[in-house]
């Protein structure tokens, strides 16, 4: 069964422009997958409109086979889909990281006694079971953004939206947070939607869409959508920068194929025959 | 103006259990005209060093109640920690923080966030018109406005009146700058300015800090985490770790240290890391680390060897 599953969807913000413009696509349980695009092109919008923070005008939005649009469902859909947002510090509502992951559990009744086992489970998963009694203002962005996905299993979610999640953070907060997902997904079969400009984040995922002024434009794995990388740039995205290397590369002569890698790369450089040292 | 560090020391929150010693001994020469990079990770110091920089954090020594210390017998103190920003003593007492304020513009992270004024207009004149020691005909705002706003590559006439929380992401960055520079500071510090954009905001960004430079903004530093963008913007480069600075020096020679620059926990740009992954495989690219070079050099070598 699709995960989520969106039929001729439009919304616009009431301004008259489209943000989400008769969008279809479905994303199966157990997928990782990136959604890429420049500010404005409507990823935020398709996040929200997922569990329901955002009605769609037009259109037909289920999640596990549960209409999002009746408002019966909204309650069940919440419950399987959570998002974690962008700004880690407007997501803490409570003063210490364990309160601040039960929040979103307390409020769909979970038995108090199990509440406990959550946190637990949850604080393990993002690696951070050393924080349980920490102040959550104490912590850094990385660490923030690892209690708001914490906050979000305790609910148990069949589906996590991590909506430029790891925009605001630094190098190495962007790697604990994606290695956080890649693990769920890999190893708990947790669907994730990462929404991300970040085109190296999007390699992780299983397969990756574009989205350019509310639609979808390309679909594909990571490695095909960089492939065609003149198309990318109509939509105001940029390759990789290892992926510009290569073309240049090319262009200048030199013969290697399209990686992502840098040992690859290196070693397709090498390969090319004994280079003199300059 | 020169900015001439020596000796700096911040600790917060001090004799608090929570006393953190943010700068440690840390010196720093910043040449006029220069394109200077501060690297280093969450809580190495940078933004504490920065804020320094135009009296935000104060030394000791410019406090009202600051009294020397005076030596035991036998005791030496340590060296007087000295900071200067071209003619201002940032030691003395009886600096005019304002007037050095006026001269050096800081547009902290994420500079959208601080945006509070109905119309743009109004945002970007706020601090105009606070710096300026007499009232400022409406004639005069609106041209250092419009001047602003068209080097950040808005369009005067479209903008000046929208309210700023309506304009898209990097317009609002702009806007956010156009407010900062619109004083003409001679040094421009900007704390992470291409964080959180999509790859061509950042290129756009980029774009605008360069047309700055020179003219309008005789020296730039930039505080970033984005290594690929110091390589390929900066004329120098400090690099803080735990509150030290471990490294000053121009990005083609400090990339040449990629190995203790991971040791320290920090990223190197990509050219850097193919740099060092060709090296273990015995070539070695004597490049300056930007994009382009590395692509040259990298053709130089093949086309030396196919000759």
């Amino acid at each position: 069964m699709d995960a989520i599953r969106f039929e001729d969807v439009s919304f616009s913000y009431g301004s008259g422009a489209f943000a989400i413009r008769n969008l279809n696509f479905s994303v199966r349980e157990g997928e990782f997958v990136a959604v890429l695009g420049h500010n404005g092109s409507g990823k935020s919008t398709l996040a929200r409109l997922c569990n329901g923070l955002l009605v769609a005008d037009d259109g037909k939005i289920s999640v596990f086979g549960k209409s999002v649009s009746e408002k019966d469902n909204l309650f069940e859909v919440r419950k399987e889909v959570g998002i974690v947002f962008q700004n880690p510090d407007n997501q803490t509502v409570a003063s210490i990281v364990e309160d601040d992951i039960a929040f979103g559990a307390e409020n769909i009744g979970v038995p108090r006694e199990e509440i406990g086992e959550r946190i637990s489970f949850a604080l393990k998963a993002v690696g951070m079971e050393g924080y349980r009694n920490a102040l959550c203002a104490r912590l850094s962005g990385g660490q923030k953004q690892r209690v708001a996905i914490a906050g979000v299993l305790a609910v148990r979610p069949k589906v996590m939206i991590l909506d430029e999640s790891t925009a605001m953070l630094d190098p190495r907060g962007r790697k604990e947070v994606v290695d956080v997902v890649t693990r769920l997904n890999r190893e708990e079969g947790m669907t994730v939607v990462l929404i991300t400009h970040f085109m190296e984040e999007a390699l992780r995922a299983d397969r990756a869409i574009v989205m350019n002024k509310g639609e979808i434009v390309m679909r594909g794995t990571p490695e095909d959508i960089f492939e065609r990388h003149e198309e990318l740039q109509t939509y105001n995205l940029t390759l990789p920068r290892i992926g510009y290397i290569c073309r240049k590369l090319r262009e200048g002569g030199l013969n290697v194929a399209d990686t992502l890698d840098e040992e690859k790369l290196a070693e397709e450089i090498a390969s090319c025959g004994s280079l003199r040292n300059i | 103006m020169r900015i001439v560090a020596e000796h700096l020391n911040y600790t917060y929150n001090p004799s608090s259990p929570f006393a953190a010693h943010a700068l440690k001994d840390v010196s720093i020469v910043i040449e006029e005209g220069e394109f200077f990079g501060i690297i280093g990770h969450t809580g190495s110091g940078k933004s504490t060093f920065v804020q320094h920089l135009n009296g935000l954090l104060r030394l000791p020594s410019s406090m009202k109640k600051y009294k020397p210390k005076k030596p035991k017998k036998g005791e030496s103190l340590p060296p007087a920690p000295l900071l200067k920003v071209g003619e201002f003593d940032l030691a003395d007492k009886k600096t005019d923080f304002r007037a050095l304020r006026r001269r050096v513009g800081m547009v902290f992270q994420y500079p959208e966030y601080q945006l509070f004024a109905e119309t743009v207009q109004e945002d970007v004149a706020f601090g105009l018109k606070n710096f300026s020691d007499e009232k400022l005909t409406e004639d005069k705002i609106a041209n250092a406005v419009r001047a602003a706003l068209e080097i950040v590559g808005l369009s005067y006439d479209e903008v000046k009146d929208a309210s700023p929380f309506e304009l898209s992401g990097g317009q609002k960055r702009r806007v956010a700058i156009a407010g900062v520079i619109v004083t003409r500071p001679e040094v421009l510090v900007l704390d992470e300015p291409a964080a959180g954009l999509d790859p061509l905001g950042k290129k756009e960004i980029m774009e605008l800090l360069h047309r700055l430079h020179g003219d309008w903004c005789k020296t730039v530093v930039i505080v970033s985490h984005d290594m690929d963008e110091i390589a390929e913007n900066c004329s120098r480069v400090a690099v803080f770790s735990e509150g030290e600075v471990k490294y000053c020096m121009p990005p083609a020679e400090l990339f040449r240290h990629a190995e203790e620059l991971i040791a320290l926990g920090l990223d190197v740009p990509l050219t850097a890391k193919l740099c060092l992954a060709l090296e273990r495989r015995g070539i070695r690219l004597d490049c300056d680390f930007t994009t382009e070079d590395f692509i040259r050099k990298t053709l130089v070598a093949v086309g030396e060897k196919d000759a």
